[in-house]
């Protein structure tokens, strides 16, 4: 049951198969049974329970509010939430309780979303692993899957020891390590230069990066404010619609958001892919990509073609200079988002008072990792006067540049763009660490940031098993404010390749008390 | 607010206290603007020492004027002033993470029609930036600022003062304007010395400022102060800000130098945090003296910031961290560019709360200063330096309108009465025209009074005398009360000046040998006797027969 989509478990709810309280404790149970992936960072068991009966009353008086009462989400942890602890994966926030829901947040509450907890990630969403925050990494469930581990012994190489388990990508790991392990039905991630695509990549789910100024930023504590979008982890690309449907808008407490009313829309099935172009950007067939990967692209590329797709090689001239540019613009903001945390009106405050400044510089040192500092400083020597000119302000300038690359495709009659989300599928922690936070961004992020820097919607898919038995994802780029073309392709692609489900029958199964019966119900 | 947010609870009771200490002492009605010496030594140099004549000053102007809005800049807390310390506080406001800013159209509007009143060009598309430093009552870190494209720029602004005797000469000036910003104010820190702490009051944290930036072409205290109250009188008139400096929303920062004539421009100084209008002249004067013998005794002047020191009169060197901060600048990302509108631009369905119509700003601009001023004079034909008194205080100018509509009495006469008679007595009881006992009808009646000759000019001020004491007696009912009528009947006026005659033999024989002056001693002997209730002229005719 807990394998099910929004809308079969919505549908199981709607005609008492399961009560939402139940299913809430299904999944909290669940949250407990997988403790060792650190998904979580707080569990808001308490408030979650009394959630769900506030539904179940709801669905007895037939007065259900919609596809999404009853059901169980997560939020990763930089999205504000009221009475339950907020803490960015940082012991800067470690403790620090927000009076006020993100609009996010809130908008989920409002359909009868159940708040289960919130996720880990990177330190203030800062990496691509995961692994970089104040309570620990986050382990990837695959590593747990029997497809993984029948091709570990295959392999006597790759013994899968403990130590040998899988990053879940990040930032947005926990949120996508919970959609994949079953603990939730979907979760909300942040996406500032792939947070949200990349761990849906190599955990196996669908991660949707909405379109810049379709869904409101105010709660979802800052990484990069001009880039920086709510992201929405789902199993299936319908689901991701559905959530998208609730959270998209004007919202008058962020003026980024654009104006024009949205209107929730639910996916066709393609049947017909003759009017479709797909673009396929030659850039993108870059150093280090896997020849896995490479095979899979390519292979997608058929599918549409083979469809009746027009699939035509495109040029993104300026691909290879946005992601040093997206560094330095990230750094820049950061340096500045970062400026509020002083110790002063709440967070992390040091014991060191002898002067405002020492106070401010041993809570700044206490309260923050290694790579956030970084960032901020070398943010701050970005922005300094002398260096405006020649860094920010250059960037800035590249930025454009990379939007009239998309813009100009787009303008030339391709409808989407179809490219890998991650250079491999995920990596042994052991392996990730080798190289510091900042190459691996470098690295994870060059094919996603683009779409941050120019502001438009992208999906990363889940289209194949590795030979290793892991995930990898592809990902489409659409023309902003299309979402519904978007899925729409990104739907038909789904029901080509048929992804298989994770299995975690040891972990899952033993909670899952639904008997196979009903499973069959579901899955038939 | 959450719990960690008021940790400090205890500590911002404390400020209340403090807070209100230091209000009271600011509270008392600011003295009109001093006028300076140095500046007069600049106008006249002939009847001067040579020694100040040979150098120039020059003064530019950085003000910073609240807007009188009932919320903030970016957020909905409340504006107000002196309320208990932080509880004006929104989540915005103590920079709680993942708030954003939301821009408050009624600040927009009141920068676009001071920029209209200032002659300024406004920009339909304005630029929001951070500027970051680290201080206790800055929250996020930075203030966001219009730095790189500000919502006003080049205007003028035209000022006028009185000199020479009586001040009945007026000199008009022109200063420039660079432009007109939006940004946020910042919170107020409180330092403890004993206690080694600082108390945070976020209050005023995020309230929207214009910020007005004058171009050097100031000469000395005089011209600044005289330029700052003219601002002051266009920001109240706009009603787009209170511009009271005793309570902190309209504040001062001069830039001054001096150079030799012919010279290029000195290093100037920033003098900061001239927060009174009783001083702004003499912080300024006294800087550019300070610089003068600077120079003169071989000295150099530095580039550096200086607070002037309201009791012992004179500027003193700030520690100066601040000045060579380097505030990296940035862009506000959560803001997207400010658009204004006017007739030509007004999109064809635009909802008239999502924006700002220009053109209609303008067309509803009410009557400025100078242009009250001009119509006073023309209207009433009453000396233009009257016409700056009249208009310096809040309802003077109404009030001497309304006086007359209701009395037939000469205005220059009136003019006179409410400059001296009345002005005086509320400075003297520290009271505004708007609290005065007196409304305009009853000292209309009072002039008409005097204007039909049933009382005299020193009676009428007995009469004025007692009117102040607020009890709400007609001048009619007092004249009748004290038997202040004039005595206009000959027979009894003879009588009286017959016996002042009689108790003044010498007097008497004086005149008679010629020396008229010393009739009026008698006129007086007449009025001591009727209590100034005499009719004059009357009495001197009266006089004059019976001596002949």
């Amino acid at each position: 049951m807990l394998r099910a989509s929004i809308r079969e478990i919505s549908a199981a709810l709607k005609e008492g198969q399961v009560s939402p309280t139940e299913l809430c404790q299904k999944c909290l149970s669940l949250i407990k049974a997988t403790r060792f992936l650190n998904a979580y960072i707080t569990v808001a068991e308490e408030t979650a329970l009394k959630q769900a009966e506030a539904s179940e009353k709801r669905y007895k008086k037939g007065q259900s509010l919609g596809p999404l009462d009853g059901i169980p989400v997560a939020v990763k942890d930089n999205f504000s939430t009221a009475g339950i602890e907020t803490t960015c994966a940082s012991l800067m926030l470690k403790g620090y309780v927000p009076p006020f829901n993100a609009t996010v947040v809130q908008k989920l509450l409002a359909q009868g979303a159940i708040l289960l907890g919130k996720t880990n990630l990177d330190e203030f969403a800062m990496g691509s692993g995961s692994t970089d925050g104040a309570f620990g990494p986050v382990r990837n469930p695959w590593s747990y899957s029997r497809q993984y581990k029948e091709k570990c012994l295959q392999n006597p190489k790759t013994q899968n020891e403990d130590g040998n388990w899988l990053i879940t990508g990040g930032s947005s790991g926990g949120s996508a390590a919970a959609v994949s392990s079953f603990t939730c039905f979907a979760a909300l991630g942040s996406d500032t230069g792939g947070s949200t695509r990349n761990p849906a990549s190599l955990c196996g789910v669908v991660g949707l990066k909405p379109t810049y100024g379709l869904v409101s930023r105010h709660g979802l504590i800052p990484l990069v404010n001009s880039m920086d979008v709510p992201g929405i982890l789902t199993r299936c690309v319908d689901d991701a619609a559905t959530i998208l449907g609730v959270l998209g808008g004007h919202d008058l407490k962020d003026s980024t958001t654009v104006q024009d009313p949205f209107q929730p829309f639910q996916l066709p099935s393609l049947t017909e892919l003759k009017n479709l172009c797909i673009g396929i950007p030659k850039e993108y067939n870059a150093p280090g990509l896997s020849r896995e990967t490479l095979a899979l692209w390519s292979k997608a590329a058929d599918l549409f073609e083979k469809a009746g797709a027009n699939v035509v090689e495109v040029s993104l001239p300026h691909t290879s200079y946005s992601i040093v540019c997206y560094h330095v613009l990230c750094a820049a903001e950061v340096a500045s988002n970062m400026a509020r945390f002083d110790g002063l009106e709440y967070g992390h405050r040091s014991s060191v008072d002898k002067s405002t400044e020492a106070l401010y510089a041993a809570t700044r040192r206490e309260g923050f990792n290694d790579v956030v500092r970084g960032r901020i400083l070398s943010g701050n020597y970005f922005l300094l006067k002398q260096n405006y000119e020649k860094y920010f302000l250059k960037a800035q300038k590249v930025r454009r540049l990379i939007a009239t690359d998309f813009a100009n495709v787009f303008s030339s009659g391709v409808d989407i763009l179809l490219t890998p989300t991650t250079l491999n599928h995920t990596v042994p922690y052991r392996e990730f660490i080798k190289e510091d936070n900042r190459t691996r961004s470098t690295q994870d992020d060059i094919f996603t940031q683009a779409a941050n820097m120019a502001g438009l919607p992208a999906v990363s898919v889940p289209s194949a098993l590795s030979e290793e038995g892991l995930p990898i994802g592809l990902q489409f780029i659409g023309r902003a404010f299309q979402e519904a073309q978007l899925l729409t392709v990104a739907k038909w692609l789904e029901n080509q390749v048929q992804f298989p489900a994770i299995q975690l029958e040891r972990i899952v199964d033993h909670l899952d008390i639904v008997s196979h019966q009903e499973q069959s119900a579901f899955f038939s | 607010m959450a719990a960690p947010m008021l940790r400090r609870c205890s500590n911002w009771l404390r400020i209340r206290k403090l807070c209100l200490g230091k209000a009271a002492e600011l509270h008392g009605r600011a003295a009109p603007v001093a006028a300076s010496a140095l500046c007069r030594e600049a106008k006249e140099p002939a009847s001067k020492k040579s020694r100040d004549a040979s150098w120039a000053a020059v003064v530019g102007l950085e003000i910073h004027a609240q807007i009188c809005s009932n919320s903030k800049l970016f957020s909905r807390s409340q504006v107000q002033f002196a309320a208990p310390p932080n509880s004006l506080v929104s989540f915005f406001d103590a920079s709680l993470p993942g708030t954003l800013p939301v821009l408050n159209r009624r600040c927009v509007e009141a920068a676009v029609v001071t920029g209209l009143a200032l002659n300024c060009t406004i920009n339909k598309k304005s630029l929001f930036d951070r500027k970051h430093y680290f201080y206790a009552d800055l929250p996020a870190g930075y203030q966001i600022t219009q730095q790189r494209l500000p919502i006003a720029v080049n205007g003028t602004l035209s000022y006028s003062f009185c000199v020479g005797k009586n001040q009945s000469e007026v000199i008009t000036r022109t200063v420039r304007i660079k432009q007109i910003q939006l940004e946020q104010d910042s919170g107020k820190s409180l330092h403890d010395d004993l206690r080694n702490q600082t108390l945070i009051d976020l209050n005023r944290a995020g309230v929207g400022l214009m910020e007005v930036v004058m171009e050097p072409d100031m000469c000395c205290g005089e011209e600044a102060a005289a330029a700052v109250r003219e601002l002051q009188l266009i920001l109240q008139t706009l009603g787009s800000s209170q511009a009271n400096m005793a309570e902190g929303q309209l504040r001062v920062d001069a830039n001054v130098s001096v150079h030799r004539p012919g010279q290029p421009y000195g290093v100037r100084t920033e003098v900061k945090n001239i927060n009174s209008a009783r001083f702004l002249a003499k912080a300024i004067d006294y800087e550019i003296r300070r610089q003068i013998e600077e120079l003169e005794n071989g000295g150099t002047v530095l580039n550096e910031t200086r607070t002037f020191d309201f009791k012992l009169g004179c500027t003193v060197a700030m520690r100066d961290k601040e000045g060579k901060q380097d505030y990296r600048f940035m862009p506000e990302p959560n803001l997207p560019p400010l658009i204004l509108h006017d007739a030509t631009s007004l999109p064809a369905h635009a909802n008239p709360q999502q924006v700002v119509d220009i053109d209609q700003l303008r067309e509803n601009l009410p009557d400025l200063p100078s242009a009250k001023r001009a119509k006073l004079v023309e209207r009433y034909g009453i000396q233009p330096q009257h016409s700056f008194t009249l208009l310096n205080e809040d309802g003077l100018m109404e009030f001497f309108e309304t006086v007359m509509k209701a009395t037939e009495m000469n205005p220059r006469k009136v003019v006179g009465w409410i400059l001296t008679d009345m002005l005086g007595y509320l400075k003297k009881h520290n009271l505004t025209i708007k609290e005065s006992p007196i409304s305009p009808s009853l000292l209309a009646e009072l002039l008409n009074l005097l204007g039909s000759g049933r009382i005299s000019s020193p009676a009428a001020k007995q009469v004025l005398e007692e009117m102040w004491k607020g009890e709400g007696k007609t001048p009619a009912l007092i004249v009748k009360e004290k038997e202040l009528e004039l005595i206009r009947d000959r027979n009894e006026l003879e009588h009286i000046c017959q016996a002042v005659m009689g108790d003044h033999q010498n007097e008497v024989a004086e005149i008679k040998k010629g020396n008229q002056k010393v009739l009026n001693r008698l006129i007086g002997q007449v009025q001591k006797k009727t209590r100034g209730r005499a009719d004059p002229a009357l009495v001197k005719e009266i006089l004059e027969k019976l001596l002949s």
